[in-house]
């Protein structure tokens, strides 16, 4: 059901352009934030808009193989949290800080 | 009939026969576990306390809403909000029965069906962990705090060995689908046998049933395992800081997760709206042996009454239970009421398990419930999805 | 129907986004990430992929993200303090990046073929059994090896985050 200047049904190429304005958000938090956990969720953000790239041109191209990266893609996450965590919490319990900025040099 | 509106009164029929349910299982729960304890339970809102849940309904509603100061307001507000969602959501993809026809209206059953509908239940059960743990964060309170982050950690911990039990009858069916579930235990082995998931041929998935209700236990916070929440424990956990209308939310959001994981439980493993013996063995009469058998017993108990108002309450009661036998006697509702009356049969019985279990079990310490769900639950889950697996190869 | 489903999980998920950068304190943002999660579901599914609509709900944002929350919750990280941004970032910052955005949409635009819009229930080779089948058969290698790659993450967070036992 068309609603006035709106087409009935979207094309793929505006899924891209919402996949690279996530991207680019991602971006800005991974500059920007100082807290580690932060900058951690905005490469989340990053990945999740690549995950919603592999999904469209799934779609376009008619084949599953993009579901599957991005099943592979999901995975990988899962392990990078995982241990990425682990770390921010043996790095909080040694500096006692979580901002990137003082935690910057390799000895104390 | 327009596909929107015919949604819609499903949905406003479904919701307002679950809220009810909601309410009245508080009632069925009191009364059970007072009756295990050699007491009465509530008996004086309404005859036999049937106004009980009304009343505490307005008693909830009328309290004063109190905001402490020192909470963390965004999501103090969010977190009741955020599990009743999901607990409630759950409903949406239950089927209650076969397809129907109604005045000429042909529909199913159940609200909606999804092609993924068992994972979308584990995810929603997965977010279900965000309230509770919001819950316990938000209120800046050392308890809650505690509550909060060891009940989470009990619903991640146990939702492994629920998703590994889940899988095992599912190599059998072959379907994601809810209703497909349900539909692949139809038919009977031998002509008498069902052919639900605890009887199915290659591997009866009894192991996945009593694994699948004990990480219910766990997900739903109820005993044995309800310490993050247990009055005298930790002064109620997570929901110390929270009034009437937000204190409601959370415990309408733990009974209807359990109606959850009991329909959950009943489509996958009992077979769902299936009748126990075929029908040419005259299983459509069930409902009416056992409705006349409750209006019998409550005249004989009219006769001689234990309390003197009973002499009029009982009878009433009984009359009630004669209605509904009769009801399931007319042709033109039995092909509805039938699958709703299994269904619900299924449904009533796991609930009364967890009520019993409640009245029956001393709690879990916090570490022997983590310990259990990791050395003995997982690995238990695992070997029977092995076993299932191989059997399945085997003998397709 | 599907534009105006896209439209509305589209302004959430960017809100949730925007969100998610501009929030001090790191539970926001984490809650905002859940919400670009759900937003973003939902837009797999009207691409069609069902299988990995249900894989975000379920892996992505119903235990990565509580871990994040946890870890949040654990060390009590408060609001950050102000971000010192020199005043060449701040002001050519996102412009710069608005104008790199609207580039990278209109060449997306150009360079895809033409191609019909997304219609949700176009596209049926998302389903568990298609992935199931693609996984067990032609990316079996892939799949086995992401289960030892899953181990070692496992092994590493133990490792890591265990009490030092003096």
């Amino acid at each position: 059901m068309p609603l006035g200047p709106l087409p009935a049904a979207v094309p793929p190429s505006w899924y891209l352009t919402l996949s690279a304005i996530l991207f680019a958000l991602g971006v800005l938090g991974f500059l920007l934030r100082r807290n580690i956990i932060t900058v951690f969720m905005s490469i989340e953000l990053m990945l999740n808009a690549v995950n919603l790239s592999f999904v469209t041109f799934s779609y376009v191209l008619k084949r599953n193989d993009g579901h599957i990266f991005s099943f592979f893609v999901m995975v990988v996450a899962a392990a990078e949290a995982a241990v990425g965590l682990a770390i921010i919490l043996t790095v909080f319990k040694n500096r006692q800080t979580l901002e990137i900025d003082e935690v910057s040099s390799l000895k104390n | 009939m327009n596909y929107y509106l015919l949604s819609l009164i499903k949905t406003a029929i479904v919701v307002g026969i679950f809220m009810h349910v909601l309410a009245y299982l508080q009632w069925i729960e009191r009364k059970v576990i007072a009756h295990v304890q050699l007491r009465v339970g509530p008996r004086r809102v309404g005859p036999h306390g049937l106004l009980q849940p009304l009343a505490d309904v307005i008693k909830l509603v009328t309290k004063e809403d109190i905001l402490p100061s020192h909470v963390n307001k965004v999501f103090y507000f969010m977190a009741p909000f955020i599990a009743v969602t999901f607990a409630l959501i759950s409903i949406a993809i239950i089927p209650f029965g076969p397809e129907i026809t109604i005045a000429g209206v042909r529909t199913n059953m159940g609200i909606t069906d999804l092609n993924i509908g068992i994972l979308f239940i584990l995810g929603i059960s997965g977010l279900g962990v965000y309230g509770v743990a919001l819950a316990g964060w938000s209120s800046n309170n050392k308890y809650a705090l505690m509550g909060g982050l060891r009940s989470s950690a009990q619903m991640i911990s146990y939702e492994l060995p629920m998703a590994l039990a889940l899988a095992a009858p599912l190599l059998i069916l072959n379907t994601l689908s809810l209703r497909e579930i349900a539909n692949g235990q139809a038919g009977y082995y031998w002509g008498f046998i069902p052919r639900w998931s605890i009887f199915q041929m290659p591997f009866p998935q009894i192991f996945s049933f009593i694994l699948f209700l004990i990480a219910g236990f766990a997900e739903t916070n109820r005993v044995p395992f309800d310490l993050p929440e247990a009055e005298n424990e930790l002064v109620a956990g997570f929901h110390v800081e929270y009034a009437s209308m937000k204190f409601a939310s959370f415990f309408m959001a733990e009974y209807a997760n359990m109606v959850t994981v009991s329909c959950i439980a009943t489509l996958l493993f009992l077979g769902g709206w299936h009748p126990i013996f075929p029908e040419q063995y005259g299983s459509g009469l069930i409902p009416v042996v056992i409705f006349v058998g409750s209006a019998v017993l409550c005249f004989f108990h009219a006769a001689n009454p234990a309390r003197p108002f009973d002499r009029i309450t009982l009878p009433v009661f009984g009359l009630l239970f004669l209605g509904l036998a009769g009801l399931f006697l007319l042709p033109p509702v039995q092909f509805i009421l039938l699958p709703l009356f299994w269904f619900s049969a299924k449904v009533l019985i796991i609930l009364f398990v967890f009520i019993w279990v409640r009245a029956t079990l001393p709690r879990f310490r916090y570490d022997q419930l983590m310990s259990f769900a990791w050395t003995f639950m997982f690995p238990v889950a695992l070997i029977n999805l092995f076993v299932t697996a191989l059997l399945v190869a085997l003998f397709p | 129907m599907d534009a105006l489903l896209f439209m509305i999980f589209a302004a959430i998920a960017v809100i949730c986004g925007i969100n998610l950068v501009v929030q001090t304190h790191p539970i926001s943002s984490a809650l905002s990430l859940v919400g670009v999660m759900g937003a973003l579901a939902a837009l797999y599914l009207l691409l069609g992929g069902e299988f990995i609509a249900a894989a975000q709900l379920v892996v992505y944002a119903g235990a990565i993200m509580v871990l994040f929350v946890f870890v949040i919750m654990l060390l009590n990280a408060g609001t950050e303090k102000k971000m010192t941004v020199r005043p060449l970032g701040k002001y050519l910052g996102a412009p710069f990046l608005l104008l790199f955005l609207g580039m990278i949409a209109y060449v997306i635009q150009k360079i895809l073929p033409q191609s019909s819009p997304v219609v949700f229930g176009s596209f049926q080779g998302g389903t568990a059994l298609e992935i199931g089948r693609s996984l067990f058969t032609v990316y079996l290698l892939p799949f086995e090896v992401t289960s030892v790659l899953i181990l070692i993450a496992i092994l590493g967070a133990i490792v890591l985050a265990r009490k030092e036992v003096d």
